[in-house]
């Protein structure tokens, strides 16, 4: 009990470290891998801005990210977040490694849940005279959003997950206080702490996203 | 108001070509309700996906109210598009927009002016007889009333013509008799020109000026409502006037006749009792009828009697020729 209490405004610091990181990476995988992932969808056969060559571009870029596994990644990308922040350690160092592979991760469940919307429906929208900009907006984002929010719950968790990775190589975080802690010192206290520590944020991650979700389903 | 000019659609799978149109030439004019009939895969529906583009054609020429539209860019075939209306069997509403937002995306699509959108949604809804389903959301309605929707919604930007994919395929006898109502409604009151595909020979009946008969991509038969149900000439076309006209004789009663079977078609204004007592009060026959209908298309009734003409054999030729002068047609049927 009482390393507990000793590492207590440890933990806080950890807990937001990885708040931090995750949160940033999921930004950017709204702001990238969303406008990727509709890219993806609406230059596919037989859509409105069908586009073979856009369309190969960036699925084998996206593909190109995805078969990396993270933890190669993350040592990959040190020149880069070093160019891009001068430095490589720290929770925002850390998040521009989870923020490379949250966009490509993201992008292919926007385009899987865009497909999940009836053609007939795009095509009505087209037979309107509508513009693909107007189609976006006002029917792909808001038909495809319940699919949206639950991919991007499934996105956070698997990045807390890549967080603790990310945290080994000096991010900070929860799972970088977990290996230091457990792994190094054999402080099972601590370990097992973070542990229920990271199931009750997934499981609260998850939980809202699914409720969000379940509220804006019209269906 | 839509013109088809050689009109061919191909689809190219890898292996061969799929012909969807076969050079289709068609005239639609301005203010009719034009049917175009056909099984599933004649090609029916592509053609009529040909009209707004939807599915562009391989070759020839489709001029809607003057317009050529393959020589638009995709901007004025966007602006094109808006005075093209186009329902669906499957009604494809935005299930996350209201009823208001549904036919409001039409309007904002076509850029009209905040501050008008309510009140022309309002109207369309008033036309279509949904105002106070107004803030639900498309699974709370019927399979009809979400029809009514994606009218109002073709209907928004006050176009020329409206295109119907099945429109009524997906729904109960009741419900598709109103929505064709509705269709009727607009098309007098609204002078719009409207295309309805179907499967269905009574749609045709009920609603189209005109129509045409499609086999393998190609147009086997056209003309005037009317006159392909009272003188079908291709055999599909007659396949089809069966669904709706059929006659079917108990084979028992097909065994006990012993004089000729005809089958006598008459126009509406022609009184068909007194044509027919007529001829048994000049000639010796006796007569007998079987099955009788009048049809009415197009408001129009058309008649349609089966009778059994007995006697000396010189004499029901004779009453049957006095028959063909009197009646629009005469056919002398198989007793099998």
């Amino acid at each position: 009990m009482s390393n507990i209490i000793e590492i207590l405004p440890e933990l806080n610091i950890a807990f937001f470290q990885t708040l931090l990181m995750v949160g940033i990476a999921l930004l950017v995988a709204v702001l990238l891998g969303l406008p990727l992932g509709i890219i993806l969808f609406i230059t596919d056969r037989g859509l409105f801005l069908e586009n073979k060559w856009v369309k190969s571009v960036v699925g084998i870029l996206i593909n190109l990210i995805r078969s990396i596994p993270f933890i190669i990644l993350l040592v990959f990308l040190l020149p880069f977040t070093n160019l891009l922040l001068g430095t490589t350690i720290g929770p925002l160092a850390a998040s521009v490694s989870l923020s490379v592979a949250a966009i490509p991760f993201y992008a292919r469940i926007v385009e899987s849940s865009a497909r999940e919307i009836d053609k007939g429906v795009i095509e009505a929208a087209v037979a309107v005279g509508a513009s693909p900009w107007m189609i976006i907006k006002h029917i792909i984002l808001p038909e495809a959003k319940p699919g949206l929010i639950t991919g991007l719950t499934i996105t956070a968790i698997s990045l807390i997950g890549y967080s603790a990775m990310a945290g080994t190589i000096g991010g900070g975080g929860i799972g970088d206080l977990a290996i230091r802690y457990g792994y190094y010192r054999y402080d099972n206290t601590v370990m097992f702490t973070t542990v229920i520590l990271l199931i009750v944020l997934v499981q609260f991650v998850q939980y809202s996203g699914d409720f969000i979700a379940k509220a804006v389903n019209k269906r | 108001m839509i013109e088809l000019r050689n009109l061919t659609k191909e689809f190219k799978s890898k292996k061969d070509r799929i012909v969807g149109v076969d050079n289709v030439s068609l005239t639609i004019q301005t203010g009719e309700i034009f049917g175009i009939v056909g099984y599933s895969g004649a090609g029916k529906s592509t053609l009529l996906r040909c009209m707004n583009i939807l599915e562009r054609p391989t070759s020839g020429v489709v001029r809607v109210d003057g317009v050529d539209l393959l020589q638009l860019s995709s901007k004025e075939l966007r602006k094109t598009r808006q005075s093209i209306g186009m329902i669906f069997q499957g009604f494809y509403l935005v299930s996350s927009k209201t009823v208001y937002d549904n036919v409001a995306f039409a309007l904002k699509a076509a850029g009209v002016e905040n501050s008008i959108i309510r009140e022309r949604v309002e109207e369309l809804l008033n036309l279509v007889g949904l105002r106070d389903r107004i803030n639900q959301y498309p699974s709370q309605l019927s399979g009809g009333q979400k029809q009514r929707v994606s009218i109002a919604r073709a209907l928004a930007n006050n176009p020329k013509v409206l295109l119907c994919d099945e429109a009524t395929s997906a729904l109960d006898p009741n419900t598709t008799k109103s929505i064709l109502a509705l269709l009727k409604k607009i098309n007098k009151e609204l002078g719009l020109t409207i295309v309805i595909i179907t499967h269905e020979m009574e749609v045709v009946k009920e609603i189209c000026h005109r129509c045409a008969v499609m086999q393998d991509g190609r147009v086997v038969e056209q003309g005037s409502t009317f006159d392909i149900f009272s003188s079908p000439s291709d055999p599909l076309t007659k396949r089809f006037i069966e669904t709706v006209l059929s006659f079917e004789l108990p084979a028992k009663l097909l065994e006990s006749i012993q004089g000729k079977l005809v089958r006598l078609q008459f126009r509406g204004d022609m009184a068909a009792e007194a044509v027919v007592s007529d001829m048994l009060q000049s000639f010796s026959v006796k007569g007998n009828i079987l099955h009788g209908k009048v049809e009415y298309i197009q408001d129009v009734p058309l008649g349609i009697f089966i009778m059994e003409v007995n006697g000396d054999e010189l004499e029901v030729d004779q009453a049957l020729d006095y028959l063909r002068g009197r009646v629009s047609k005469v056919e002398v049927m198989d007793n099998e």
